[in-house]
């Protein structure tokens, strides 16, 4: 099972069109995510990075195209098969999005709750599991206004895996958290996804850094995926548009291979 | 091209008026579908009458009692004009339970849980929870909104009762207490000439003003980031809480009037 699965892809998007008012944001998106891996996307802002994600959690319908989400085409889902499909899904929102009225404890518990026929002893064992894994059991009574932004995001982290799914997006996982915080952040996706094996779909600015947790990682720009490939090789592109991209936040990349090719031939 | 100019914002308000009645429409429609379906869960409606009811009972109870006086003030000077201070029981009584109960109630309710429901929900929106729990397969018209429907729909009719009595009790405090009318002629004049009509269409008109409160407030905040003026951030909340608290008194007084139109 595992060397099949591996290479199938957990989610497809086939050429997938949005246009928000007037302005198209997507024109055609064509993107698979090989299950139980991690893909990156990445791009400038105001691409439509965070739509991409939108689409595949089935909160925005496209105006064209399939998302397809196990073979399940998500457009066609009626909302019971929506909800279906979205029990295996975790999330974690940018701003974490947790629910300001309810404690830490309480927001981790809510899909348990909701979504499961435990016990409320059972709950309470689950829930303590999670806050532990993310160095929070401390802080299980505080309100999300009491957090500092990186335990905020821990929250959103625990609550995105309280069901164990079997996809986890993450919606700019760093952004406006300080270094240490970041890692400790990427620190926890690492550990997490080694216990749980989900597959990980990430939208994140942090480049080069968020390369080191990539399988695989995807540009976009211009309404269209230029193209999904391993850390290495994007970082090695010779598509213009992803060369620019690397320069940009990278700045020039050296490669002996590429470099020194005419030096080697000529020796 | 300049003349076309009008007749496209015509066009596009009309279109966006549609756009917006069908989307209201439809939400209700939701709401009160998640309200039949099962589960039923049963302590979120509690927490929601909670709210909505309980703690509009010191507000009811203030306003109904000077309402009531007033009336009892008012009615004892004009009808005295004709010397039938005898009626003000009755007048007192067929005011409140048919008119000023109901319409009252629902403009306290619309001001204490109608702009804290939108604000709630048009926070939730603009944060992202409401996205938050769609992701987790939580039905937000089953897990927010019913509640809130149900416990509107119990809480306000009940509330106005609270108002009607305590209303004819602060009549009777002003017109038999302080303006010496019998009290035996208040009450036989009230027992005589109030109906199980009346108290039918008062109970009718707070149902439908329970309903229709919650329905504004709740998809004003729910259609947040929809909103053609913008949704965005603490402003957005703020200016759709007032339309939505403007909107609300508006369609009460409306549809109080189409009620008694129908009724009659």
């Amino acid at each position: 099972m595992q060397s099949d699965k591996t290479i199938q892809a957990a989610i497809e998007l086939t050429g997938v069109e949005k246009t928000f008012g007037r302005q198209k944001v997507l024109a055609n998106i064509n993107l698979s995510i090989a299950a139980g891996k991690t893909t990156i996307i990445v791009g400038g802002s105001g691409q439509g990075k965070s739509v991409i994600l939108k689409h595949m959690l089935g909160l925005v319908r496209p105006d064209r195209g399939m998302v397809e989400v196990f073979g399940k085409d998500l457009v066609r889902a009626s909302k019971k098969e929506l909800n279906q499909i979205r029990m295996e899904f975790g999330v974690l929102f940018q701003n974490a999005a947790l629910f300001d009225s309810m404690t830490v404890y309480d927001n981790v518990a809510l899909p348990l709750r909701e979504r499961t026929k435990l016990t409320e002893t059972e709950i309470r064992a689950k829930v303590r599991e999670k806050l532990d894994m993310m160095d929070l059991i401390e802080s299980d009574d505080k309100y999300p206004a009491q957090l500092s932004g990186g335990m905020k995001k821990r929250v959103g982290l625990a609550r995105a895996l309280v069901l164990n799914p079997k996809v986890v997006f993450f919606d700019e996982p760093t952004t406006g958290l300080d270094v240490s915080r970041s890692n400790e952040i990427y620190r926890l996706f690492h550990k997490t996804q080694s216990q749980l094996n989900y597959t990980a779909v990430i939208v994140s600015h942090d480049v080069p850094k968020i390369f080191k947790l990539a399988d695989y990682v995807a540009l976009l720009a211009e309404g269209e995926i230029q193209g999904v490939m391993s850390p290495e090789a994007f970082q090695l592109s010779d598509h213009p548009l992803i060369r620019r991209y690397v320069e940009e936040t990278m700045g020039p990349i050296y490669s002996s291979a590429k470099e020194e090719a005419g030096l080697y031939e000529s020796a | 091209m300049g003349l076309s100019k009008p007749f496209e914002k015509l066009g596009d308000s009309c279109l966006s008026f549609l756009e917006q009645s069908g989307r209201m429409g439809i939400f209700l429609f939701s709401c009160l579908l998640n309200l039949i379906k099962p589960p039923y869960p049963l302590f979120p409606v509690i927490r929601q009458a909670h709210f909505i009811g309980v703690r509009s009972v010191f507000v009811i109870l203030f306003t109904g009692a000077f309402t009531g006086m007033v009336l009892g003030l008012q009615g004892y000077y004009t009808l005295s004009k004709f010397g039938s201070e005898g009626l003000l029981g009755s007048a007192v009584a067929l005011s409140l339970i048919r008119e000023l109960g109901p319409v009252l109630t629902a403009l306290m309710v619309v001001g204490r849980a109608g702009s804290a429901i939108c604000a709630e929900i048009g926070i939730m929106r603009n944060s992202e929870q409401i996205d938050a729990l769609e992701c987790m397969a939580i039905d937000p018209y089953k897990y927010l909104l019913a509640p809130k429907f149900l416990a509107g729909i119990v809480a306000v009719p009940l509330l106005t009762c609270i108002f009607d009595v305590i209303g004819i009790l602060g009549g009777y405090l002003v017109g038999v207490v302080l303006l010496d009318v019998n009290g035996g002629t208040f009450f036989q004049g009230m027992y005589a000439s109030v109906e199980w009509q009346d108290i039918e269409m008062g109970i009718v008109k707070s149902l439908v003003f329970g309903l229709l409160i919650i329905w504004i407030a709740a998809a004003k905040g729910f259609f947040l980031h929809l909103e053609k003026s913008g949704g965005f951030g603490a402003e957005g909340v703020s200016r759709t809480t007032t339309d939505a608290v403007v909107l609300s008194s508006v369609s009460v007084l409306v549809w109080d009037y189409l009620i008694s139109a129908i009724m009659l």
